[in-house]
C-alpha cells in the first residue's frame, strides 16, 4: 500500500516539476523545479532498490549540475522576457511533435505490455549478489568486469574539466597584474629565491 | 500494484516534456540545455526501471555512465555559453550561427 502512494506520489511531482521546468517565466525558478525533479526521479529509483543510483543522482546532479546552471544563470545579466517572445509561437509546433513522440512511446510500451519481444534473457552473470547491498554489488561488477568502461568514463570528465577551463580561461595581458608567466614559474630556481643568513645570537636580521 | 509499466510511463511522459521544453523555449539556451537534462532523467529511470525488472545490474551501471556524459555535456555547454555571452552580450539562440568560422 505505502510503495503504492510512494509511487504515485513521487511519479506525480516528477512530472509537475517538469512542466514547470519548462514553462517557469524565471530560469532560477527553473533550475529549483529541475532539483526538485532530480530529488523526485532518485525517490523512484529508491522504491525499486537502486540505491546507489539515487544517490549519485541527488549528489551529482542537485550538488554539483544544478548549481553550475543556478551559478551561470545569476552570472549571465540577460533579460529573461525577451527570451521567452517566441514561447506562444513556438507551442503548436512544440504540442504536435510532443504528441507523435508520445504516441510512438505509448504504442511501444502498449506493445511491450501486450507481450514483449524476446531478444535474450539475462544469463545471471550480473544479477545482483545475495545478501548484499545494492552498492556492494554494484561495486563488484563495475570493478571487475565493466573497469574499462569505468576508467573510460573517468577520462571523458577529465576531458570536460580540461575543456570547460581551457573554454573559459581569460589570459590577463602581458605587464598586468596577475599575468602568469608558466616559463618564468618554472625557471625560478631555489638559489635566486632565497637566501641564506646565519644572524648572530641575540642580534636580528636586516631585511 | 506497480509494474515497469507504471515507470515506463512516467518515463515516457519526461522525455516528452524534455523535448517539448526545446520547443518552446527556442531562445533560451539555458532552459534548452535543462530540458536535455529531463530527457537524460527520463533515460536513466527507464534504464534503472528494467535493471529492477530484469534483476540484471548492467541497467544501472549504464545508467552511471549515461549520469557521467550528462555532467561532462552540462559543464561543457555552460563554457561554451559563457564565452558566447562574454563574447556577444546576448545568449539569443538565432545568433549562433555568426559562430562559424
Amino acid at each position: 500500500m505505502i510503495q503504492t502512494f510512494a509511487f504515485y506520489l513521487f511519479a506525480l511531482l516528477v512530472i509537475a516539476s517538469g512542466v514547470f521546468t519548462i514553462t517557469a517565466r524565471n530560469p532560477v525558478h527553473s533550475v529549483l523545479w529541475l532539483i526538485m525533479a532530480f530529488f523526485n526521479a532518485a525517490g523512484l529509483m529508491v522504491l525499486v532498490g537502486a540505491e546507489f543510483i539515487a544517490m549519485l543522482l541527488v549528489i551529482v546532479y542537485v550538488g554539483a549540475v544544478a548549481v553550475l546552471f543556478l551559478f551561470v544563470v545569476m552570472m549571465l545579466d540577460i533579460d529573461f522576457a525577451e527570451m521567452r517572445a517566441g514561447f506562444i509561437r513556438n507551442f503548436p509546433l512544440g504540442i504536435a511533435i510532443a504528441m507523435v513522440l508520445l504516441a510512438e512511446l505509448v504504442l511501444g510500451i502498449g506493445a511491450y505490455q501486450a507481450g514483449a519481444l524476446e531478444l535474450g534473457v539475462p544469463d545471471g552473470s550480473a544479477a545482483p549478489l545475495a545478501d548484499a547491498s545494492n552498492i556492494t554489488s554494484i561495486g563488484a561488477l563495475l570493478y571487475s568486469k565493466y573497469i574499462f568502461l569505468f576508467e573510460t568514463a573517468g577520462i571523458i570528465l577529465l576531458v570536460a574539466m580540461i575543456g570547460a577551463i581551457v573554454l573559459t580561461h581569460r589570459e590577463s595581458p602581458e605587464g598586468a597584474r596577475g599575468h602568469q608567466d608558466i616559463g618564468k614559474q618554472n625557471r625560478r630556481r631555489p638559489e635566486e629565491a632565497t637566501e641564506m643568513k646565519n644572524p648572530e645570537i641575540g642580534k636580528g636580521i636586516e631585511l | 500494484m506497480i509494474g515497469i509499466e507504471h515507470y515506463l510511463v512516467v518515463s515516457a511522459i519526461l522525455f516528452v516534456l524534455g523535448v517539448l521544453g526545446i520547443f518552446l523555449n527556442r531562445k533560451n539556451v539555458i532552459i534548452i540545455l535543462m530540458a536535455i537534462e529531463l530527457i537524460l532523467l527520463a533515460v536513466n529511470i527507464q534504464l534503472v526501471a528494467f535493471s529492477a525488472f530484469l534483476n540484471d545490474l548492467v541497467g544501472q551501471i549504464f545508467a552511471m555512465f549515461v549520469l557521467t556524459v550528462a555532467a561532462a555535456e552540462a559543464a561543457i555547454g555552460l563554457a561554451i555559453l559563457v564565452i558566447y555571452y562574454r563574447g556577444r552580450g546576448t545568449i539569443a539562440v538565432d545568433d549562433v550561427n555568426q559562430m562559424k568560422g
